[in-house]
Parts: C-alpha cells; structure tokens; sequence
C-alpha cells in the first residue's frame, strides 16, 4: 500500500444523510482527522445539524452539541468554561457552523467570542448560501451567483463577505483557510490551531453540488479550481503574520471554475472578466502583505545596525493615497 | 461509557455511530463504484477524497463498502489510472 499522507483514523463513519458529493461531509471527515478523537463539536442549524442522522444514531465519533443558529460561539464559550471549571480544561472544543450561521447570525457572538480570546477552535465550512433551507444567499454568496431568492435576472450584485479576514481584524491568534480538495493542507492546519490556544478560525471552502449545480462527481475538481484560479487562495495567518501555505505558480483562468457550475451559468463575458480582475487584485494584495510581513520578521531578526553619524531627524511618512475602485450601483433589472 | 440499548452498543451516554447494519444510505444510490483489479496502483487517492467514507484499502485492494455509499462517483473522477469505472445499478 502506498504510504498515507493523512492519518488513517477514521472518526467518521459512512451511513450519514449527507447529498452525494458533499463537500462540507469530506470537510468534516478531513477536520476530525486532524483533530483526535477528544474533540466537543458544537453545531448550529444547518446542513451538518442533518448530515449525522437521526437520534439517537450519529455518523460522528466524537461528542457533538446541537446549538440554535445564532449561538455556536457562545455556547463553546460555555462549554469550554464548564469543562475548564471540572478540571478538563484540555478537551478541545470546535465549533462548525456553515456560511449563514458564521457570516450572518452568528457574527454577532463569534465577534464577541474572538474579542474575548475564547478558547476554541471555530470553523465555517463556506458552501455559500443557505443550503440546508433550500439555497437561499447568504452573505457569503459571491457576486453574481444564482440563488432561490437571487434568481436568473436578478442574480446577487454585492462582493462576498471575507470572513477571514474579518476574524484577522479581531487579532486573534490563527486564522486560516483550508479546502478539501488539498487534504494533505487542510489536515496540516486542523492539527496546527487543534494545537494553539485562544480563538483559532478555520474558513473552509465546502462544495455543495446541489446547490452549485454540478454533478456530485465533480466536488474535487470544483474544489481544486478554486485555488488554481487564486480565487480561494489557501493561507494562514499565525500571531498577525500571513503565509500563503500553497499556490499554483500558473493559475487557471477562474472562468473555468465558474463555468464547471450552473449557479454562474447566465453570466456574461463582462461579468467574468469583472470577477477576473477582482481575484487577481485580491491575490496581489495578499502576495504583498505575506512580502511586508516576512520582511518586518527579518528585521526583527537582524542585529540593530551600528552607525557612527548622528542619525538624522526622520522624514515625515509618506502617506500612500490608495484608491478603492467603487462598487457598481446596484441594479435590478 | 458503554450502553446496550435494544441490543444496541451506545458508544456515548445519547448516540450510537451508524454502521452498515443501521444506515440504508446506499439503498437508493443510482449507480456504484466497480474496481478494475489490473488498472489499480493502490494509490489511496480515492480513499482520501470519498465524502461517506465507504472505502478501505488492504494492499491493492479496494472495498466499497456498498452499504452505505452513495455512487457519487468522486472516486472514479479522481483516479488517475481510471481504475474505478461507474456501473448503472439497473445493470450491476
Ligand atoms: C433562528 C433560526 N432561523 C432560521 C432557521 C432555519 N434554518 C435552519 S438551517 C438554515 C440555513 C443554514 O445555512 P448555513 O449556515 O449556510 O448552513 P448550510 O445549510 O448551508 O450548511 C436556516 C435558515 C433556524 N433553524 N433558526
Ligand atoms: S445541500 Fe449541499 S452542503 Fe447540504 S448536504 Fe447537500 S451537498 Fe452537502
Ligand atoms: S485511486 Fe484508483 S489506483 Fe488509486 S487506490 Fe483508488 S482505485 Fe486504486
Ligand atoms: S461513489 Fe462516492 S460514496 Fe461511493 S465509494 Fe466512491 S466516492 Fe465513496
Ligand atoms: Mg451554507
């Protein structure tokens, strides 16, 4: 047998609810791998609160708490301050929840949460809109795609949230993104913010081929387009410093990740050159931010330089004038 | 700890993990998996990327645990010696 690149336990078990190809059920199985089996899932309502099946049966070997919508993050915030209390303060606890639950209802007490350091791990696991409701968008649908409640003609006209990098402005102390397609990379990460301490946010890209409508057997291809356009970069951001942990040196055009799925099938010529330039304007800003970051360590690094003449009065900075392109007006036809 | 409950073994105080004997997920798959022996390099590649999972690897051998798997064919599209092929279930 050829050597595994990922641990062989399984802590998830086949027979699970989960639609053919789910991506969000590879996610879970990948993550619990890096995880152990110590592991408290908190979950709140959505397409995970199903996948495991009907009590009192589980396709999960590890202890799962169901949350309502909107209170993922506090009620691991409960759960890892009882377990502290009780002297099992090492059990670590995880809390998955989808795009909806994370980018909209649950902002508010993940926002909270990550202000307050929490100890626990929090993972969105991104199909981009309220799957498990019927595909309805959420704010972490992108621009231009089909939903039940944006339907043709009347596709979504704002960006995506980047939620991300919304937890990086929390400073907390790892945030990262992880795609299934690239199990080798994702495992690495589950195990790296398994093993820190304080609020750790993981953002993962989960296929859904229902509601991206493409065939089920496609959930890895989709997947890998993504990061082979730079459209879903995969990074991690560790004590405030970014490093983009893996990345195509020739990425694909992101037109054929768009066009493997029929949610973008109405758009135009124009619309992909649009999400084109966004991507690569989005993948520059990163580049350049992991190029100052790395720089500022190195001379961290490096002895203070030694100078015999007077060291002169500063110049004023320079303030940089960046311009933001505005958005385009929104428009119903 | 460790429950029996209508002759079932609870592997926690509520649950029990499904197994091939309590889950029918497999029952109204459409099509499944089938290994072509010659053509598999027991790579563990479809292992890696099957969603139930609903596949174990002994040396070259590939099982499908056909229980519980759905027939996505995300196995046959990422082997990359085309050793999986996808049977119609009316036919296999
Ligand atoms: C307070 C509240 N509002 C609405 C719902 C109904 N509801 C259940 S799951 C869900 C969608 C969840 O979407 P997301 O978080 O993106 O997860 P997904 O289903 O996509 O996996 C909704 C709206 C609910 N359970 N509770
Ligand atoms: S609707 Fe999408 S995310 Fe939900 S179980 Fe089906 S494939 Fe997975
Ligand atoms: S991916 Fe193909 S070659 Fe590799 S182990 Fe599976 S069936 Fe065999
Ligand atoms: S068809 Fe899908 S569920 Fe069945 S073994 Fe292949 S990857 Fe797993
Ligand atoms: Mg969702």
């Amino acid at each position: 047998m050829a050597k595994l690149t990922i641990p062989s336990e399984e802590l998830m078990v086949g027979g699970h609810v989960a639609c053919p190809g789910c991506g969000a059920a590879l996610a879970m199985r990948l993550l619990l791998k890096g995880l152990g089996p110590k592991a408290v899932m908190v979950i709140p309502a959505c397409c995970w609160a199903v996948i495991p099946g009907a009590m009192p049966g589980t396709c999960l070997k590890v202890s799962t708490v169901f949350s309502s919508f909107e209170s993922t993050a506090a009620m691991a915030s409960g759960i890892k301050a009882g377990l502290r209390r009780t002297g099992r303060g090492d059990v670590p606890v995880v809390g998955f929840a989808g795009d909806g639950g994370t980018a909209d209802i649950g902002i508010q007490a993940l926002s909270g949460a990550a202000e307050r350091n929490e100890d626990f791990l929090y993972v969105c696991y991104d199909n981009e809109a309220y799957m498990n409701t019927g595909i309805q968008r959420s704010g972490s649908t992108p621009e231009y795609s089909w939903t039940t409640t944006t339907p043709r003609g009347l596709e979504k006209r704002t960006s995506k949230k980047d939620m991300p990098m919304i937890l990086d402005a929390h400073r907390i102390p790892y945030v990262a993104t992880a795609n299934p397609s690239f199990p080798e990379d994702f495992v690495a990460k589950a195990k790296k913010a398994a093993s820190l301490k304080g609020t750790r946010y993981l953002h993962i890209l989960a296929d859904c081929p229902t509601g991206w409508k493409h065939d089920p057997s496609q959930m890895v291809e989709v997947g890998r387009l993504a990061t082979m356009s730079h459209l879903f970069p995969l990074y991690e951001i560790e004590e405030g410093r970014l490093r983009i942990t893996w990345a195509p040196s020739n990425p694909v055009p992101v037109e054929k990740y768009l066009r493997a799925q029929g949610r973008f099938k109405d758009l135009t010529a124009e619309q992909i050159e649009e999400i084109q330039a966004e991507v690569k304007a989005r993948w520059e800003g990163l580049k350049a931010r992991e190029a100052r970051e790395k720089k500022a360590v190195e001379k961290e690094a490096a002895p203070p330089e030694v100078s015999a003449a007077p060291t002169p009065h500063p110049a004023a900075p320079v303030s940089e004038t960046v311009y933001v392109k505005p958005s385009p007006p929104l428009h119903f036809p | 700890m460790t429950v029996t409950l209508h002759n079932r073994r609870l592997t926690g105080p509520m649950a029990w993990t499904s197994t091939a004997d309590t889950s029918t997920a497999g029952s109204w798959r459409n099509q499944r998996p089938r290994l072509i022996p010659e053509k598999c390099t027991g790579c563990n590649v479809c292992w890696k990327f099957c969603p139930e999972p609903a596949i174990t690897i002994v040396g070259k051998k590939v099982d499908f645990e056909l229980d519980v798997c759905k027939g996505c064919g995300v196995c046959a599209e990422v082997c990359a010696p085309e050793a999986i092929e996808m049977v119609p279930e009316e036919s296999a």
